[in-house]
């Protein structure tokens, strides 16, 4: 393990065939990210940050250009191939949280052990859910429903999940857009929390106070990358928890 | 790929939707359990056909008198009086393995005793009759060798002719008059049931064909002769034998045609297993096809399912699930719903045939073999119909799939 660059793109494209138009949604993009970076990427909607998300996330391949991931180029794999990096080094946080419905806390936390290439026994699986779900506070909630959770809390499954194959890089889309704000700052707090552990974490997000959460932010126009600054005066969520609670019984 | 948890996940996405699954399930179960009953009742009618014919004896061959054309009029076979007594003694005497022969002429008559009367069918024999056909006799005697020689008035009475003519009486030791000939009844014989034709096989008085020539039906000719065969395996050159040999007594010339036919007992039951084999094709066929409207139904079932579950196909290629994994995990759901469902249909399906045949009275049969294949096809038809959605799931995108609404 280095502690250098875990991301490089390389002048990346990516154009969309929509019958006889050719749409371009990224149209060269170079991006470097280090280990233990915390990135808020924004921009508009038609930005390019969506496609540029899917990208990082290897669920689709540029149409030119290279991606290298941990210093392999992950450009050219196959669709097996990149199910198997997705499994193996990364982890997905949704706007929609995208639990699997009746389905419990544990079994929607141990469903990326179920495609991993490392065989768990059963009690292996629900212990190591276990200890995730207890990791982002919902210790005692794991044989609860999707559907008896608050959207925090589903937020919070949906982190478990994202964390328990020990991924290199977490991607969140738009984590706290079904949230409100006050269960917002509670979600970064994990992100903050889990980003000083070392994670990687790469955010989209339209809102300038949750951006301020992180440590560097890219910000997308038409496809190409306009502005990427160290966030100079970083929120810190932790603070804020503490701050809503002393607040809460005014 | 796990395959515990998969299939954890294909009870637990049966599960969610219990009475789609369970109205899918009754498509194959309907299907499988029609195939087991019609099948079964097919079989249950060829295997009594079978039966039927073994009860003609073992190892027999029938030689039937040939047709003639007399003034252009064509007789049917047996119609030509063609075989004479000598036939028989000459078969008797010189084809290797034979182990019984009997002369026979039929008739049918009006039989009576006290002042009861019957009409009746009556088979002129030989003594060798009764073990060629394996029809030992319920009460009494049969008649003997010596009875044949001396054409002594004896006979053997079926069931049925027994009942008729002497109710609860036992017949044995009566007389019965047959042509107003008194003969002496020996004894009863076991009853056999209907013909593969129909006919009542108990309703007959058998007697020596001798005492049947003289006294009953007149003639000097035989209807057929029937031989047994002592080993299975001389049956066709026993067969080829006796043509020469009667071809040869009957001086038919090479190139004419034989004025007697020869049928061994084997190709009898073909033909009569034939009508009974056609039957059970087109019975199994006819549910088969419910068979595959049920396989569609798992089809329709798994696209509808395939596409309720976009996202959540999404979300497990997301986190590393890959094409086959996905594949898999629809095929197993298919599978299950197709062969839970054929598990249940054997069962209904044993259970249908077993209540036609105690309420019905139809005869079924149900093989191991039939139970087998009914499941594996049922198992087939899951992987059959649940490939094309299986696949369209294992193709999707995962950024479309988790985009969906």
């Amino acid at each position: 393990m280095n502690n250098g660059t875990l991301v490089r793109l390389v002048d990346v494209h990516k154009v969309y065939h929509t019958g006889e138009m050719e749409v371009p949604a990224v149209r060269g993009v170079s991006l470097e990210i280090k280990r233990g970076e915390f990135v808020a990427l924004m921009g508009a909607s038609g930005s390019g940050k969506s496609t540029l998300m899917n990208i990082l996330g290897c669920l689709d391949r540029p149409s030119s250009g290279q991606y290298f991931l941990d210093d392999a180029d992950v450009s050219g794999l196959s669709r097996d191939q990149l199910a198997e990096i997705r499994n193996r080094k990364l982890g997905f946080v949704f706007q929609s949280f995208n639990l699997l419905a009746r389905t419990s806390a544990r079994e929607n936390a141990e469903l990326p052990l179920i495609y991993s290439s490392q065989h768990l026994s059963n009690t292996q699986l629900r212990e190591k859910a276990d200890r995730v779900l207890a990791s982002v506070g919902l210790a005692g909630r794991e044989d609860h429903f999707p559907s008896q959770l608050s959207g925090g809390q589903q937020q919070r499954v949906a982190i478990a999940r994202a964390l328990i194959n020990e991924p290199e890089m977490l991607l969140a889309d738009e984590p706290t857009g079904n949230l409100d704000s006050r269960t917002s700052v509670e979600i970064m707090a994990i992100f903050q929390q889990l980003n000083e552990r070392g994670i990687t974490i790469i955010m989209v997000t339209h809102e300038q106070d949750i951006a301020a959460y992180a440590n560097r932010n890219v910000i997308m126009r038409d496809g190409l990358i306009r502005d990427d600054h160290l966030v100079t005066r970083r929120s810190d969520a932790k603070a804020h928890v503490q701050n809503g609670r002393d607040a809460e019984p005014i | 790929m796990r395959i515990a948890p998969t299939l954890n996940v294909a009870y637990r996405a049966l599960r969610r939707n219990k009475m789609r699954s369970v109205l899918t399930a009754l498509g194959i179960i309907i299907g499988v359990g029609a195939v087991i009953a019609m099948v079964g009742i097919g079989n249950g009618a060829k295997a009594q056909v079978e039966a039927q014919i073994a009860s003609l004896g073992e190892n027999v061959i029938l030689i039937f008198s040939g047709s003639t054309t007399s003034s252009g009029i064509r007789t049917g076979w047996g119609g030509a009086g063609t075989l004479k007594i000598e036939d028989a003694e000459a078969i008797r005497r010189e084809v290797p393995g034979v182990i019984g022969v009997s002369e026979e002429v039929v008739s049918t008559t009006q039989v009576a005793a006290g002042n009861q009367n019957w009409f009746t069918r009556i088979y002129g024999e030989s003594a060798d009759y009764f073990d060629i056909r394996q029809w030992p006799l319920a009460d009494g005697a049969p008649f003997t060798a010596q009875d044949v020689r001396s054409a002594n008035k004896v006979c053997v009475i079926g069931r049925t002719t027994a009942t008729q003519v002497y109710g609860n009486e036992n017949p044995i030791g009566q007389i019965l008059r047959i042509k107003n000939v008194p003969f002496t009844i020996l004894g009863v014989l076991t009853p056999k049931g209907l013909s593969p034709q129909g006919v009542d096989q108990d309703d007959i008085v058998v007697m020596p064909y001798t005492s049947a020539m003289k006294r009953v039906i007149g003639g000097t000719t035989l209807r057929n002769i029937n031989v047994q065969i002592g080993d299975a395996r001389q049956i066709e050159a026993a067969q080829q034998q006796i043509i020469s040999l009667l071809r040869q007594r009957h001086n038919i010339r090479p190139g004419r045609d034989d004025d007697f036919t020869v049928r061994t007992q084997q190709e009898i039951a073909e033909a009569a297993t034939a009508t009974s084999r056609v039957m059970t094709v087109l019975l199994g066929a006819i549910a088969g096809v419910s068979l595959l409207v049920g396989g569609i139904g798992i089809m329709n079932i798994m696209l509808v399912s395939v596409t309720e579950r976009t996202r959540e196909i999404g979300v497990r290629m997301a986190v590393g699930a890959r094409g086959n994994d996905i594949l898999t995990q629809f095929l197993i759901e298919a599978v299950a719903l197709s062969s839970v469902g054929g598990v249940i249909g054997i069962i209904c399906g044993i259970a249908a045939s077993r209540v036609l045949s105690i309420y019905a009275n139809w005869p079924t049969l149900i093989s191991i073999s039939s139970i087998v294949i009914a499941f594996l096809f049922s198992a087939a038809v899951g992987v059959f119909f649940g490939f094309y959605p299986a696949r369209k799931a294992a193709a999707l995108d995962p950024i479309e799939a988790l985009r969906y609404e």
